[in-house]
């Protein structure tokens, strides 16, 4: 390649970068700024005086911290019992000979083409009559075990295709049973699959919106998304200083993990993630 | 022991089935059994805070021929997923091919390009709505340069446009790490035969990367698709629907109908219009593979 193209392509991809970068940059920023200074102008790229103001008004008008644990921790249980359904029915579809393999696979498949949007309206009559409405109960079960964990089935399933049998065959003859060489010789070997499901697994839940609105009430159940919509005034209008305070700091950790691990983050998704 | 019960075929289906049984039960309980439930309310008027709850057939699917909103709404759906399709498949291959080149940095840009996926959906919509405001940064910064912004997110044109570019950023990451991986495995000494053979760049990227990718393009096509009919955290932190009802999308819109005005018998009728939105163009595209799609991978 020329010098001159490589210039443009450089000059292009500096230029499509803006969009991505400057918006975290003004959040972050911007939620370091007084109250006054956020919408001055002209606008500053570096706040002149540093607050950190608006991260303890934060903590002051919800409890932002037990909210910023319940997100956590719903996310991690919703990973782990993901990443438990996914491997063993995407093992048993891959590996395990039975009757009706075939027939509970499609049916299984049916799940990729409900949105989670269309059954919200009876899965909230559901767990209403469960007692359910205001707990986590329906953050936790319904992505493990519901629509969302069925694309985690199918991705285990076909990495669990692709994998040579041999060992697995190997350890059959010596007389392992199913469980023991599914979890001491085929889930170790997954581990680029488990990773990939894992992460995105993680962002679903921590990202999930329309749920905790539709299921929870009250303020120290809320999960952060929907806190972060919270922090507004006696009109509804927002209280920018909080809610871009409160937002950087559920965005950075995750980005923090990301650009630390990013060519995990991205390979993982790209190549075990979707294909096939 | 020739006649014993535990044969291995037998073991393998006790496995097979103790294995797939929590996410078959889980898909029972929680697909399939809300999915008939979706359908029975449809046929019902049933309103929460008046508490009634009664059998009215067809009458709910009339009313969406008849609700002026709906068409409305279906008009924004069809708005934002085409704008966000063409926008961001096009998008993430061009930043595909970019990063495909070979040059130093593309670890740098493709981590750029994909950090708003691993962002928060609803900090960076806030970032956004902020970002947005009439006196906000996008605003500021044109103004610096001599432009006076309008005020994005409460004009009639400028709103679903913000809304689809907003969401273009967030995700596109994800597509272009799937068509760079589609565009790494396409065979090197196709272009050499190519070149060799006088053909242009243009003509190349026409008649070996778009065939060899095409099942790429057909899977980010689908996803992307499906997902754009699942927009709502976006519009309900950045438009609620508005100006207007110009953003008010088919599940901004069920979620009103459900959860606003507590029409759940309504609502479920506006869930199954969706599904069946979703399932046809799911269809649709799974069809179209055989006319476009080079080759399955």
């Amino acid at each position: 390649m020329s010098r001159r193209a490589k210039t443009a392509v450089y000059g292009v991809l500096c230029l499509l970068a803006l969009p991505f970068l400057f918006p975290t940059w003004w959040m972050v920023t911007s939620s370091l700024k007084p109250v006054g200074d956020i919408f001055a102008f002209p606008p500053t790229l570096f706040p002149t005086d540093v607050s950190f103001d608006a991260y303890a008004k934060a903590f002051e008008l919800q409890p932002f911290a037990r909210q910023y644990f319940n997100s956590m921790y719903i996310a991690a249980l919703v990973t782990v019992g993901t990443l438990a359904v996914s491997s063993l029915a995407g093992y048993a579809f891959a590996r395990i000979k039975f009757k009706g393999a075939n027939l509970w696979f499609v049916v299984i498949l049916v799940g990729l083409l409900i949105p989670s949007e269309v059954t919200i309206v009876p899965l909230f009559k559901m767990f209403d009559a469960w007692g359910m409405v205001d707990t986590h109960w329906p953050l936790i079960l319904v992505p493990i075990l519901g629509a969302p964990s069925v694309l985690a089935t199918f991705i285990m399933r076909q990495f669990f295709l692709a994998l040579p049998g041999e060992l697995e065959e190997a350890a059959k003859v010596d007389g392992l049973g199913r469980f023991a060489i599914f979890r001491l010789i085929a889930l170790p070997l997954a581990r680029p699959a488990l990773g990939a499901v894992a992460i995105f697994t993680f962002l679903h839940s921590w990202n999930l919106y329309l749920e905790p609105i539709v299921f929870l009430s009250s303020s120290e159940m809320f999960t952060l998304p929907q806190a972060l919509t919270q922090f507004v005034d006696a009109y509804g209008g927002p209280m920018w200083d909080i809610q871009l305070s409160a937002a950087s700091l559920t965005a950075l950790p995750v980005l923090v993990v990301f650009v630390i691990a990013q060519r995990q983050f991205i390979e993982g998704l790209a190549h075990t993630g979707l294909k096939g | 022991m020739s006649t014993r019960f535990w044969t291995g075929s037998r073991r393998d289906t006790l496995a097979g089935y103790l294995f797939i049984a929590p996410q078959l039960l889980g898909s029972v309980l929680f697909v399939f059994v809300p999915l008939g439930l979706v359908f029975w309310y449809s046929l019902h008027e049933w309103n929460v805070l008046a508490d009634t709850f009664t059998f009215v057939g067809a009458e709910n699917y009339q009313a969406l021929a008849d609700d002026p909103k709906l068409a409305d709404a279906l008009v924004a759906t069809g708005f934002f997923s085409a704008g966000l399709v063409v926008l961001n498949l096009s998008l993430a291959l061009l930043l595909a091919v970019l990063l495909n080149q070979r040059l130093r940095g593309t670890v740098f840009f493709r981590t750029v390009f994909f950090s708003p996926v691993v962002v928060s959906l609803v900090a960076w919509t806030i970032v956004w709505n902020f970002l947005l405001q009439d006196n906000g940064g996008i605003n500021a910064l044109l103004e610096t340069v001599g432009v006076d912004g309008p005020n994005w997110l409460r004009g009639e044109g400028t709103a679903m446009v913000a809304v689809i570019v907003v969401q273009v950023i967030k995700n596109v990451g994800l597509n272009m790490v799937l068509f760079l991986a589609a565009l790494q495995g396409v065979p090197a000494n196709l272009y050499e035969a190519a070149t060799v053979d006088g053909a242009s760049r243009r003509r190349q990227f026409l008649s070996i990367t778009v065939p060899m990718i095409s099942p790429t393009i057909l899977l980010t096509s689908i996803i992307t698709v499906v997902g754009s009919l699942q927009v709502f955290a976006q519009i309900a932190v950045l438009t609620q629907g508005g100006p207007g009802t110009s953003t008010t999308v088919l599940v901004y819109y069920l979620y009103q109908q459900a959860f606003q005005f507590h029409h759940f018998g309504y609502g479920a009728t506006l869930s199954v219009l969706l599904f069946a939105i979703v399932l046809l163009l799911t269809l649709v595209q799974w069809r179209m593979r055989r006319k476009w799609v080079f080759h399955e991978s």
